[in-house]
C-alpha cells in the first residue's frame, strides 16, 4: 500500500530497570504475530513503528539515542511511549543510566520524564512499570518506582495505562495497543482503579479458575504435585485480578495454577512484598468473593 | 588515541557500555561496563527461602528458567533432597531447562546477532511470492524502516539471494522462538518465568498427551535447527570467514555442566551430566573442575576491597563507591585466580576435550565442512558455531528424555524446611557457568550470592590488572572505520551478554584518555 494512505504510529520503547521479561513476553504474541507488529498495518491503515526497541533495533550508540530524541521532537505529542521495567530514583538515578550526552550518563529517570512530558500516552509494561514490582522490593536498595507514581512526583499529567504482570501476557499488550489505535485512550470507567484494562484485569483469578470447585468443597493440595485447590500452598489467586484461567499462557499451552504451580500475585501492585513469602497460605480471609462454605470452615478453624 | 564510546549496546540483555581506544585502526584498550544495578541478592535476603525460586527467575527475562534451576539446586541442597529427586521431576526439569536453551539460541543467533550480517534492505526489490517476504517489501516502500535503521553501515556482504533467505528466516524463527516457549510451557506452566520446578522436582505431571504433544512440538523444532539454523550458521561463517580470527578472548574455558542424568550423588561435581563439567583452555586439555577455586576479585569494581578473592558463598555484597580504580559494579570472578570465558563454546570445548562422542562428531563435522582445525573456533564466529550445535545436541537429547517419562509416577519429593541450613546450585543457562550459592538462618534467607555467566564473560580488570574475557576479545581487533565500528559489536554480541543477569552493575568511572594513552 503506498505510504499516503497509512498512518504511522510512532513507538518509543524504552527499558529500565527490567529483566526484559516483558519484552520476551510480547515476542510471544500469537495474533497478532511479531511480525504483523513490526512491518504490517496492525490495524487497517495504522502501522506501529518501532523508533527505538534496545532488545530488536539493528542500530546501536549514539545513532539510536539521536533517533529516540528527534522522534520525540518531531511526533511531540504524538508518540506512544512504551516503558519496560521500573525507574531507579535513588542518588538521583545512578543505579541505571542509558546512553550518554557531553560526557554525562542519563539516568534512566531522567529520560522517562523528558520522554514521557511529550507523549500522547504511556503504557506502563509490566509489573515493575506499572507499580516498581520485584526490584522496588524491600529493602527497595535503588529506589525503584512505578512510571505512574514517578510523573505524578514530576507533576507530568500525560495519561498512564498499566498493562502490569510478571512477565504481562502478550495479549494484554497488544490489546491495550489495540485499544489505543482503534479507539483512542481508555476512558476512566474501561480502567480500574489500579489503572489497569477492566477488559483483561476485571475478574478475580479466583473466581475463574479450573480449581475452584475444589476450594469450595475444602479439597486442599497438602504438597506439590497433589490434586486439589493450591489455597494452603500459598496461592495468591483469590487476591489477583486476572484473566490468566480463561486466557491461558503460551498459546493455550497452560498457566501457573494449571501447572501445578501457586499463583503468586504477579499482577498485583502489592507484588512481591505482601505477597511474600510466596509458599505461605495466605491468613486474611476477610477477601470479597471468597467461598462461604470455606469461609465459615477457616473461621470456625482460626476460633478454635 | 581515539575514544569511542557505545552506549547503549543493542540486541543484547539488558544496559550495557563499550569504551574503546583506537589508535592506527587498532583497539589498544577496551571497558565493558554494565549500567544497571538492581541488587536481588539484598532483595532476597529475610524471605522465605523457596522464594528464591521465583524471585531469581526475575533476574533474567531470556533465561529464567536456569536461574530457577539454579536456585532450586541451592534449595535442593538445604533442603537435603539433593540426591532424591524422582526421576520424572528430573527429566521435566530437563525439558523446561532444554526447551529454554533452545529458546534463547535461537533468539540470539536471529533477533539478535543476525542484523550485524544481513541486510534487510535487501528485501527492497523483491519480487517472489513468499507472502512474509512479501509484507517486509511493503513495509519497506513505505519508508518507515525503524527498528531495522539505523544501524552501522559498511560490511554487508551475502549476496541478494542469501539475504533474503536469512530474512525470511528471520521472520520464521520469530515463530519457532515463540514455540520453544510453546514447548517450554508443557510442563513449565508458563514461559518466561515459569512454576512448575519447586525444590524436590516439579508441579506438573506427564500425561500421555503431554509426553505426545511435547515430542511433535519438539520435533518441529528440531526440524528447524538442522534445516534452517545450522545451515544458516554455516553461510555467515563462509561470507564472514576472516571472522574465525577475531574475538579470541582470554583463552580460558569453564563449564560446570547441566542437564543432570541421575538423580544421585547429591555433589555437582560429581553427579552424570549430558554436558560435562570441566576446564579446558586453548591446548584442549581436560582438567576438572574443583568448585573451591572460584572467587570473586573486587579491585577495579566499587565494592569493598576487605571482601575481595572471597569464594561466592563467603562474599560480601558492600558497595563502595566512588573508590579508587574501580570503573564498574561487575565484580570479577577468577578460576585459580585467572579469567574464564564461559557459554556455549566453552561448554562444546569442554566435552571436546574430554572426548565425549556426540560433540566431538559435532565439531569434527563441521571442522571437516570448514577444511579448518579447532583453533577457528576460539573466535567470534566460532561462538555462534558452538551454539548451533549445542542447540541440535540439547534438542536430540530432549526427544530421548521425553519418552522416559512415566506417568502416574512421583514428580515430587516432600521435605521439612530447615532453619538453618547452606546450599550451591551449579549449573549452566544458555550463556554459560551459573552458580547460586544460599544460607538459610532463623528460617529465612540471610545470604545469597549468584555468580552468573555474563559476570564472568563482561567482568572488569581483576586483582592483578588483567582484563576479563570480552575486554581481551576486542582488545587487538582492527576497526576500519570509527564511525562504523562494526567489528566490535559483532565481538560483543557474539557472547550474547546479558547485563541483567551481571547484577552488581552500575555507571563506570572513565579514565581520562591521556591517562589510558600512558598504560
Amino acid at each position: 500500500m503506498p505510504k499516503g494512505n497509512v498512518q504511522e504510529y510512532h513507538v518509543i520503547w524504552f527499558q529500565g530497570a527490567t529483566c526484559t521479561g516483558c519484552a520476551v513476553s510480547v515476542l510471544n504474541s500469537v495474533s497478532p504475530t511479531v511480525r504483523n507488529l513490526l512491518v504490517d498495518q496492525v490495524v487497517p491503515g495504522k502501522h506501529v513503528s518501532l523508533k527505538f526497541m534496545p532488545t530488536v533495533m539493528a542500530g546501536q550508540g549514539d545513532m539510536v539515542i539521536e533517533a529516540m530524541e528527534s522522534t520525540a521532537g518531531e511526533k511531540k505529542g504524538e508518540f506512544l511511549l512504551v516503558v519496560e521495567g521500573s525507574v531507579p530514583t535513588k542518588q538521583d538515578g545512578i543505579y541505571g543510566m542509558v546512553g550518554e550526552k557531553d560526557g554525562r550518563d542519563i539516568p534512566i529517570m531522567e529520560w522517562v520524564t523528558s520522554l514521557a512530558a511529550d507523549a500522547l500516552a504511556v503504557v506502563a509494561l509490566g509489573t515493575c512499570a506499572s507499580y516498581g514490582g520485584i526490584f522496588g522490593g524491600k529493602p527497595n536498595p535503588t529506589g525503584c518506582v512505578g512510571v505512574g507514581d514517578l510523573l505524578a512526583k514530576a507533576g507530568i499529567s500525560t495519561p498512564v495505562v498499566n498493562v502490569p504482570g510478571c512477565p504481562p501476557h502478550p495479549d494484554w499488550f497488544t490489546g491495550t495497543v489495540a485499544h489505543i489505535l482503534l479507539g483512542g485512550l481508555p476512558s476512566a470507567d474501561a480502567l480500574d482503579d489500579d489503572g489497569r484494562l477492566l477488559a483483561f484485569y476485571g475478574g478475580l483469578i479466583h473466581e475463574n479458575c479450573p480449581r475452584r470447585s475444589y476450594f469450595d468443597e475444602g479439597k486442599f493440595a497438602k504438597k506439590f504435585s497433589d490434586e486439589g485447590c493450591l489455597h494452603e500452598l500459598g496461592c495468591k489467586g483469590p487476591l489477583t485480578y486476572a484473566d490468566c484461567p480463561i486466557r491461558l499462557w503460551n498459546n493455550g499451552q497452560n498457566w501457573c495454577i494449571g501447572s501445578g504451580g501457586v499463583c503468586i500475585g504477579c499482577t498485583q501492585p502489592e507484588f512481591p512484598d505482601l505477597f511474600s513469602p510466596l509458599y505461605v497460605k495466605v491468613s486474611d480471609i476477610d477477601l470479597p468473593v471468597i467461598g462461604e462454605y470455606w469461609t465459615e470452615k477457616e473461621r470456625s478453624a482460626q476460633d478454635e | 588515541m581515539n575514544k569511542i564510546v557505545i552506549d547503549p549496546i543493542t540486541r543484547i540483555e539488558g544496559h550495557q557500555k563499550i569504551e574503546i581506544m583506537v589508535d592506527d585502526g587498532v583497539v589498544k584498550d577496551a571497558k565493558s561496563s554494565g549500567m544497571l544495578f538492581r541488587g536481588i541478592e539484598l532483595i532476597l535476603q529475610g524471605r522465605d527461602p523457596r522464594d528464591a525460586n521465583r524471585i531469581t527467575q526475575r533476574i533474567c527475562g531470556v533465561c529464567p528458567t536456569a536461574h530457577s534451576m539454579a536456585s532450586t539446586l541451592c534449595l535442593d541442597d538445604a533442603f537435603g533432597v539433593a540426591d532424591r529427586i524422582p526421576d520424572n521431576g528430573r527429566i521435566m526439569r530437563n525439558l523446561i531447562l532444554g526447551s529454554n536453551y533452545l529458546q534463547s539460541h535461537i533468539l540470539h543467533f536471529y533477533h539478535l546477532a543476525a542484523l550485524d550480517y544481513v541486510d534487510v534492505t535487501s528485501v527492497a526489490d523483491y519480487e517472489g511470492t513468499d507472502p512474509e517476504l512479501a509484507s517486509v517489501k511493503d513495509f519497506i516502500a513505505r519508508g518507515e524502516l525503524g527498528p531495522f535503521v539505523p544501524r552501522y553501515e559498511g560490511d554487508y556482504r551475502l549476496s541478494k539471494e542469501q539475504n533474503r533467505a536469512a530474512v525470511a528466516h528471520y521472520l520464521q524463527a520469530l515463530h519457532m522462538r515463540r514455540k520453544t516457549h510453546e514447548l517450554l510451557a508443557v510442563f513449565g506452566g508458563k514461559a518466561p518465568h515459569n512454576c512448575s520446578i519447586v525444590p524436590g522436582g516439579v508441579t506438573e505431571h506427564p500425561t500421555v498427551d503431554k509426553i505426545t504433544s511435547f515430542l511433535w512440538r519438539l520435533n518441529e523444532i528440531r526440524d528447524f535447527v538442522n534445516n534452517v539454523y545450522i545451515p544458516d550458521v554455516v553461510m555467515v561463517a563462509s561470507a564472514y570467514s576472516d571472522h574465525f580470527g577475531v574475538g579470541k578472548g582470554c583463552g580460558n574455558y569453564l563449564s560446570y555442566g547441566v542437564f543432570d542424568l541421575e538423580a544421585a550423588p547429591s555433589d555437582l561435581a560429581k553427579k552424570k551430566r549430558l554436558i560435562m563439567p570441566g576446564i579446558t583452555s586453548t591446548d584442549l586439555k581436560p582438567r576438572a573442575v574443583d568448585p573451591g577455586k572460584i572467587t570473586e576479585q573486587l579491585r577495579h569494581s566499587w565494592y569493598d576491597d576487605s571482601f575481595t578473592n572471597r569464594h561466592p558463598s563467603k562474599g560480601e555484597t558492600s558497595p563502595k563507591y566512588p573508590k579508587d580504580e574501580a570503573y564498574s559494579w561487575i565484580k570479577s570472578p577468577r578460576y585459580d585466580g585467572k579469567p574464564h570465558e564461559v557459554g556455549p563454546l566453552a561448554r562444546t570445548l569442554v566435552s571436546y576435550a574430554q572426548e565425549a562422542p556426540a560433540v566431538k562428531e559435532a565439531v569434527d563435522g563441521l571442522l571437516g565442512a570448514l577444511s579448518a582445525g579447532p583453533e577457528v573456533l576460539f573466535s567470534a564466529l566460532g561462538r555462534h558455531a558452538a551454539r548451533a550445535l549445542e542447540t541440535k545436541l540439547v534438542a536430540d537429547a530432549m526427544a530421548d528424555w521425553v519418552l522416559e517419562l512415566k506417568p502416574g509416577e512421583p514428580v515430587f519429593q516432600d521435605y521439612d524446611l530447615p532453619d538453618e541450613g547452606s546450599g550451591v546450585g551449579m549449573t549452566g543457562a544458555p550463556r554459560g557457568a551459573l552458580g547460586h550459592w544460599i544460607q538459610v538462618k532463623d528460617g529465612v534467607i540471610s545470604r545469597y550470592q549468584a555468580v552468573v555467566p555474563t559476570t564472568w564473560n563482561a567482568s572488569p580488570r581483576d586483582d592483578s590488572d588483567t582484563p576479563g574475557p570480552m575486554e581481551q576479545a576486542i582488545i587487538g581487533t582492527k576497526v576500519k572505520d570509527p564511525d562504523n565500528p562494526f567489528e566490535v559489536v559483532r565481538i560483543v554480541r557474539s557472547f550474547d551478554p546479558c547485563l541483567a543477569c551481571s547484577v552488581h552493575l552500575v555507571k563506570p568511572r572513565r579514565r581520562s584518555a591521556r591517562k589510558v594513552a600512558e598504560l
